[in-house]
């Protein structure tokens, strides 16, 4: 039933680079910032495990944020996830039964390495780390949140990206049987979101498999999704069953919906305002009803790190 | 009948309050000021209070404009009795959703409100439609229909517009899933639909009245 032309050719070797191995060893070693394997009890391999399950993770201190993180019920009670419902409680009242065990993901294009691998195959290589990452809607709200994951640059250079390979598309299951939203036209199914390949390799690109050191749930985009703290939260594309490496930038599916509302690059920018309202200020998940609203920031906070990437763009063109 | 139809009135009041005071309670759970179990507001509570209050507008619209066809088809004036309540229902709504979103979700700066009206069209739609609503709650009193006389139907004819106005607004501030707005939209073309109708009818009535007068002539 599933293809696994390619995945003998991957060595261990082509999965972590010993550089890469020894320089993550040193790190841990080396304390810089970065605490102590925790170990929780009952932990099974993040593939095999049911949401909710423990994972074993290092807390990556370093690349996290020192705000207080959402509580877990705001975080997998408020959600965007249109496959289960346009509605925020949606997601967690209709995914409860989403089957994310077997999962297979298909690795395509401009790769040297291609295939259908198994969640498995796709998470073994790759140590866990907490990043407690800011996240900012698109519609201008925000939340801070405690993501489980790895580095997606680790995972893509597993597969040997060719010269050609210069954006990366990923694409949500489309399952209507199990995804309910997908039976009404919203958008276009199966949901896509890209990535340029600088962009994809960012040390702050994540593969998040968990939330609050437990196994992701559903309702927020298990097995496997994406988290790209600078940009708006639709980038974050959940329950990815695809990922293809591509010479031209894939038409993702909120641009393709509203290409005057919605941009390629979606980076967070206090400066440019959605055409139906202001991207000024956010208002926090979890704040004082009668606090007052956040100012955004440029990147989401993130612009040491990133606004190089984007240096002699025209961030009003491409938003 | 006659000995509970009294109550009728107060119980359709209490009914329509509801929702605000379901709104109330999940405020003050909200803040941690009091705990009434099995009301919670969610995540974004000033999200939450901001929809449900467009949303009651609507409705109160939606069903003041009902009144008068319910009164056509069963024949009974009995409805016209709530259209006045209804209709400031719709107006209370407005006007609590409206300062929802100005004092909760704007924190209160007129500079923002002064920017969303001049720079979104959908606020300017809604502000427009709040606006239009103050002439009519104010002269819903009898004292002020005998006073205005016909002026008083020509006036309250504004609601049409109104709800025009408050549907598109809804319409155009949705991200995209434009299901909910659209059943709006449906419902209002049937009630407006229904009084072009029923008015091109009493035309040609009148018409056909005249011919038969002059050819009588």
């Amino acid at each position: 039933m599933r293809k696994r032309s390619d995945a003998a050719k991957i060595r261990p070797s082509d999965i972590t680079p010993h550089e890469r191995y020894l320089s993550r060893r040193a790190l841990i070693a080396g304390g810089l910032g970065i605490a102590a394997a925790q170990t929780v009890g009952n932990i099974v391999p993040p593939a095999l495990a049911q949401s909710g399950a423990a994972l074993a993770y290092v807390r990556n201190a370093a690349l996290s944020v020192t705000e207080t993180p959402n509580s877990y019920a705001d975080i997998t009670t408020y959600n965007n996830y249109y496959e289960f419902g346009t509605d925020k409680s949606d997601p967690a009242q209709y995914s409860q039964n989403f089957r994310t065990r077997p999962w297979n993901v298909t690795i395509g294009g401009e790769a040297e390495v291609t295939g259908t691998f198994s969640l498995e195959d796709i998470l073994k290589p790759h140590p866990l780390e907490e990043r407690v990452y800011r996240l900012r809607c698109v519609e201008a709200w925000s939340m801070v949140v405690p993501w489980v994951g790895f580095p997606l640059g680790d995972l893509l250079k597993r597969f040997k990206p060719t010269s050609k390979a210069k954006f990366v598309e990923f694409k949500t299951l489309y399952d209507p049987k199990q995804m309910p939203g997908q039976r009404v036209a919203v958008l276009e199914w199966p949901y896509v979101e890209g990535l340029r390949m600088d962009e994809a390799m960012h040390p702050l690109t994540l593969m998040a498999v968990g939330l609050y050191g437990k196994v992701l749930p559903n309702q927020d985009g298990a097995p496997l999704r994406l988290i790209v703290p600078w940009k708006y939260g639709f980038k974050g594309i959940k329950a990815i069953v695809s990922i293809k490496f591509v010479e031209h930038a894939p038409r993702t599916s909120w641009a393709g919906a509203a290409s005057n509302e919605y941009g390629f690059f979606a980076n967070v920018n206090p400066a440019v305002d959605h055409p139906r309202w202001s991207q000024a200020t956010e208002r926090h998940i979890g704040a004082n009803l009668f606090g007052p609203r956040r100012p955004t920031l440029p990147f989401n906070g993130y612009a040491a790190e990133v606004a190089g990437l984007y240096s002699g763009m025209d961030l009003r063109k491409y938003f | 009948m006659w000995q509970t139809r009294w109550l009728l009135k107060p119980a359709v009041f209490i009914a329509c309050l509801l929702p605000a005071l379901r709104l109330g309670v999940g405020a003050l759970n909200a803040v941690e000021a009091w705990h009434v179990g099995g009301i919670s507001l969610g995540a974004d509570p000033v999200k939450v209070m901001l929809h449900t209050c467009g949303r009651w507008t609507l409705n109160f619209l939606m069903i003041t404009l009902c009144m008068t066809p319910l009164r056509d088809l069963t024949h009974a004036v009995f409805w016209l009795r709530f259209r006045r309540m209804f209709g400031l229902f719709a107006f209370f709504y407005a006007l609590l959703h409206f300062t929802v979103y100005i004092l909760l979700d704007q924190n209160g700066q007129a500079s923002a409100l002064w920017q969303d009206v001049i720079k979104r069209p959908y606020i300017t739609l809604g502000m427009l439609a709040l606006l239009s609503l103050i002439p009519l709650a104010a002269t819903s009193t009898a004292r002020a229909q005998r006073r205005l006389g016909r002026s008083w139907t020509r006036l309250h004819r504004l609601v049409y517009a109104i709800a025009i106005l408050g549907v598109w607004h809804f319409w155009w501030q949705v991200k995209k899933d434009i299901r909910e707005p659209l059943l709006y939209a449906l419902g209002l073309s049937l009630l407006l639909g229904y009084r072009l109708w029923k008015h091109r009818r009493s035309l040609v009535r009148v018409s056909v009245a005249h011919l038969a007068r002059t050819d009588g002539a």
